[in-house]
C-alpha cells in the first residue's frame, strides 16, 4: 500500500463516459480515491450506494469522491445507471490494473484491487490511505469521516 | 452539515422506537426496502426480549427506502410504528402509495393526518437522525444488529 506522505502517482484513465481524466486534473482539490473490485459485485455495490447517501457531508469537506476499479467504461456506466449514484468512476482497464498497482491495491491472483481508500491532498501527495482487510469488507463512511476530522 | 465520524452507538433513548421489555436488548439499523432486512425481521421481531429499531434507508439501492420509513414514522404518531413496520415486511411487493393507504386504513389510523405526517420535515429529520447514527457507528449495511450497544450480526460475503 502507498504510504501517506509521498507523491501520488499520475495517471490518465477513462471516466464512464469515455472521457480522459487525470489525478493532475484534480490539483489544487482534495480527492478520495476509492479502489475496490469489481462493478456489479454485491460489495461493490452497496459500498457505492452508501457513499452517495453522505456525498452532500464528503462535498462540505471539500473533497471529490473518484472510483477505480479493472472494468471497463462501459461497465462503469452500467453500474452507475442500475445503482442510480453519479460518482465518477475511472476504469484501470489497460494496462489492467496498472494505477492500482501503482498504489499498492492491487491483488495478485484475483486480478483486481483491493477495497482500498487513498486520500490525495491539494498539491498531489498522499495524506491518508485505507485498506480493508479484505475484500468483502468495505469500510463504513465514518472511516472517511475520521481522515477528514 | 452532521459530524458523521465514528462514535459510539447511542444506547437506547426516549425519541427511540422500541418494542418488548427488558434490559438493554438488540439494536437494529434496518432499511424498509431491503429483502434481507425483511428475512431477518420475522426472526428479530420474534425473539424475546427488548429490540430497537432504527431507520437506515438507503435510498440509491432502495428507491422507495425514504418513503417507506417516513410511513412508518407516520404510523408511529398514531402509535402504531411496528404494526407498519411489519406489515412492510410482511409484504414488500406492495410498497406504492395505495398500498400505503390501505396499511393505514386496516391499521384503523387516520388517513389524512398519515398524509400530512409523512411528509413533514421533522419526520425526515428524525430517520436522518438514525442514518447519521448509524453511519457514526460504522454500519456499512443492513441489516445491522448491536446487542448493548455492541455490533453482533453483519451479512459476510466473499466481494
Amino acid at each position: 500500500m502507498i504510504a501517506a506522505g509521498t507523491p501520488a502517482p499520475d495517471f490518465t484513465l477513462r471516466d464512464q463516459d469515455g472521457e480522459k481524466v487525470s489525478l493532475s486534473d484534480y490539483r489544487g482539490r482534495k480527492l478520495l480515491l476509492v479502489f475496490y473490485p469489481g462493478d456489479f459485485s454485491p460489495v461493490c455495490g452497496d459500498q457505492f450506494s452508501l457513499y452517495q447517501e453522505v456525498k452532500p457531508e464528503i462535498a462540505a469537506k471539500g473533497i471529490e469522491l473518484v472510483g477505480i476499479s479493472v472494468d471497463s467504461f462501459f461497465a462503469h456506466k452500467a453500474f452507475q445507471e442500475k445503482l442510480g449514484f453519479d460518482t465518477t468512476l475511472l476504469s484501470d482497464f489497460e494496462p489492467k490494473g496498472e494505477v492500482a498497482r501503482a498504489y499498492g491495491s492491487y491483488l495478485d491472483g484475483l486480478g483486481f484491487a483491493n477495497r482500498t481508500l487513498v486520500l490525495v491532498d491539494e498539491d498531489g501527495t498522499v495524506a491518508w490511505t485505507y485498506e480493508s482487510p479484505n475484500p468483502g469488507e468495505f469500510p463504513g463512511a465514518n472511516v472517511i469521516f475520521d481522515a477528514l476530522a | 452539515m452532521a459530524d458523521l465520524s465514528s462514535a459510539p452507538v447511542p444506547p437506547v433513548g426516549p425519541d427511540d422506537h422500541v418494542r418488548g421489555e427488558g434490559e438493554e436488548g438488540l439494536i437494529v439499523y434496518a432499511d424498509l426496502g431491503c429483502p434481507r432486512c425483511a428475512a431477518a425481521w420475522a426472526g428479530l421481531a420474534a425473539r424475546p426480549g427488548r429490540i430497537t429499531f432504527r431507520h437506515f434507508p438507503v435510498a440509491s439501492k432502495h428507491p422507495r427506502s425514504p418513503i417507506l420509513h417516513a410511513a412508518a414514522e407516520a404510523a408511529g404518531a398514531q402509535g402504531e410504528f411496528f404494526a407498519m413496520v411489519d406489515s412492510i415486511y410482511a409484504d414488500r411487493g406492495h410498497v406504492d402509495d395505495p398500498h400505503l393507504w390501505e396499511r393505514v386504513r386496516s391499521l384503523g389510523l387516520d388517513l389524512e393526518r398519515f398524509e400530512r405526517d409523512r411528509r413533514t420535515a421533522a419526520v425526515a429529520e428524525r430517520v436522518r437522525r438514525d442514518f447519521q447514527s448509524g453511519i457514526r457507528a460504522g454500519v456499512a449495511g443492513t441489516p445491522a444488529v448491536f446487542d448493548a450497544c455492541t455490533l453482533v450480526a453483519v451479512r459476510e460475503r466473499e466481494f
